[in-house]
């Protein structure tokens, strides 16, 4: 069975400087998948979301969520989606309970079944102790997963969360994704999140999107997102003062290399990489260095790599 | 993609599960009444100390009528009791809620109510219920103690708990509507605060010693309204019919601009319309 869920064909003209936000996007996500959209500040994931939970209407473009067609239909999303967007200034002056019951009764839930799925909910993420204190006198992390909890009142098929778990401390983030897998593994529950940190979207994904510039660069597992680097392997080189200037191999790797001060960072073959390796732990060229580091490449890697074949149109290391 | 007939174009979708069932929608009453109840607990969380302040405000302007205002039953010493008493309202229900309304939709709060199933008209409703409700002890204090200090009778006191929630409905409607459609968040403030002084200056001073032209401008402000059927009570026999109609003109105005900021919630809610 093919589970679609939602497609979204969307290019946003805003005002008069014609800034597009999302350059024609599609994307599918499978029912029961944590999905993930990556990509830097601005790359256009806040924009895309908030066309989905239906505060924004796409310019062109549709959007269907299980079935529902919500350009046509915006008032459906709160019924069909839960969403935890990034401010918390509607809870923050109601204490860690209320702000999930109310947000349970604002769900549509009868009094007690709020109540109910309110004390599961604060059992389930550990936020039992801070029930009484006010959302906005919490700490970052804390009123990060008091809202998270918040949006889990009051269950829905797709969760909508938007880096829900910045400022959070290992043991909160533990529970949000426990939370999240439960809730998948009892229910189905599609996941949607926003993300910029490179290395939960690794841990966490099923499929990850990388967005840049209001575009989709790459939609694939973090795995498959890995191999688009070739297994090509990530060679650090720093050195004393400047790099030395008569040694053949590096002249050549030169032009490649991403310079920082006295950083090298190149991303090449493993045969290339050997080589270099033996050139600067040597002769003239190992005087001059200080430190190197060889490392097989990570979904960062990836990400730089499709953010800068987008940017600064060098040629590219995708394959098809 | 599966083998599909080319000619079916609008695809009849039989591999398609069906669409899922939609959760149910927040009902009007009970929404409104969690989003009072919530609003209610914010007072306490948050001690507000502007409701103190609007309490304050008003005990010091009596005090400060009092010196130039002679007690007894005339005319002025019943304005400014009257005013000072319905400008706390003002004070709570149209600037502290052009506040709150205009910090809600600048940082992104509105989004939280946007994408919950709500009728709008529980989220205005709501706060703006909430907020009147702020207003009552402080209205009460002030008129109690304005009666003491300027001789005037207690007997219809009473009469405030009309007063307040139908001046409170029409001046927290006009609050959450400034608050709405201001663009920015200091010009909800600024426009909350103008709100506030006129009812102030408009409310407090006899309208037998304004000019031609403020009169008009105090008779377009709704407050002004439950300043004279409040005003009216102290009489010793109050003429109730001419009380009721200017309640009335209270309640018709606080029906439509409740309506307005309903629909201005909708507007501030959904920007991409």
């Amino acid at each position: 069975m093919r589970g679609l869920v939602k497609t979204y064909r969307t290019g946003r003209g805003a005002k008069a400087a014609e800034v597009r936000a999302n350059d024609g996007i599609s994307l599918d996500v499978r029912r029961g998948e944590v999905f993930g959209l990556l990509g830097p500040n601005g790359a256009g994931k806040s924009t895309l979301v908030r066309q989905l939970t239906g505060l924004l209407r796409p310019d062109e473009g549709s959007i269907d969520v299980l079935g529902h067609d919500l350009v046509r239909h915006p008032e459906r999303a709160p019924r069909l989606l839960g969403y935890l967007g990034q401010e918390s200034t509607a809870l923050d002056e109601l204490t860690v309970a209320l702000a999930a019951e109310t947000t349970g009764r604002l769900r549509g839930l009868p009094a007690r079944r709020a109540r109910a799925e309110r004390d599961a909910v604060l059992a389930e993420l550990g936020l039992e102790p801070l029930a009484d204190r006010p959302v906005g006198r919490l700490s970052g992390g804390q009123r990060r997963l008091a809202c998270f909890g918040a949006a889990l009142v009051g269950e829905r098929p797709l969760l909508v969360l938007d880096e829900p778990t910045t400022g959070m401390d290992p043991v909160a983030r533990r529970a949000v994704w426990a939370a999240v897998d439960r809730r998948r593994a009892e229910h189905g529950t599609t996941v949607l999140l926003v993300t910029h940190n490179v290395i939960e979207a690794e841990t966490v994904l099923d499929r990850v999107a990388v967005v840049h510039g209001g575009r989709v660069l790459a939609c694939d597992t973090p795995g498959r997102l890995k191999a688009l680097v070739d297994g090509r392997v990530r060679l650090e080189l720093v050195w004393r003062t400047d790099a030395p200037p008569d040694v053949p191999v590096l002249a050549a790797a030169a032009g490649r290399a991403r310079v920082s001060g006295r950083r090298w960072t190149l991303r090449t073959t493993p045969e290339e990489a050997r080589e270099l390796v033996a050139a600067v732990t040597s002769g003239p060229a190992f005087a001059a260095l200080d430190d190197f580091t060889l490392a097989t490449p990570t979904l960062e890697d990836a990400y730089l790599d499709l953010g800068a074949a987008q940017g600064a149109d060098r040629e590219g290391g995708q394959a098809g | 993609m599966t083998a599909s007939a080319e000619a079916t174009a609008p695809a009849a979708t039989p591999g398609r599960p069906a669409p899922a069932p939609l959760a149910p929608a927040a009902r009007l009453l009970p929404a409104l009444a969690a989003v009072y109840r919530a609003q209610l607990s914010r007072a306490r969380v948050a001690r507000m100390p502007l409701l103190f302040v609007a309490t304050f405000q008003s005990l010091g302007i009596l005090v400060m009528m009092r010196g130039v205002v002679d007690s007894g039953g005339n005319d002025s010493a019943r304005a400014v009791v009257a005013g000072s008493s319905v400008l706390v309202v003002a004070f709570v229900a149209l600037n502290l809620l052009a506040q709150y309304f205009g910090r809600l939709r600048a940082t992104g709060g509105l989004d939280h109510y946007a994408t919950l199933p709500v009728p709008p008209a529980a989220v205005v409703l709501g706060a703006a219920g909430a907020y009147a409700s702020f207003t009552l002890p402080g209205t009460l204090v002030t008129a109690a103690v304005g009666a003491g200090l300027f001789g005037l009778p207690w007997a219809h006191l009473w009469i405030l708990l009309a007063v307040v929630p139908l001046a409170g409905a029409a001046l927290s409607g006009l609050g959450a509507v400034c608050g709405l459609l201001a663009p920015r968040q200091e010009i909800a403030t600024l426009l909350g605060q103008l709100g506030m002084s006129a009812a102030l200056l408009l409310g407090v001073l006899p309208a037998s010693r304004m000019p031609e032209a403020v009169r008009l401008l105090r008779d377009l402000l709704p407050s002004t309204y439950g300043v004279e059927a409040f005003a009216r009570t102290f009489d010793a026999a109050p003429d109730w019919a001419a009380v009721g109609a200017d309640l009335a003109v209270c309640a018709a105005v606080g029906l439509l601009s409740l309506t307005a900021a309903t629909r201005a919630y909708r507007r501030a809610a959904v920007s991409g319309r």
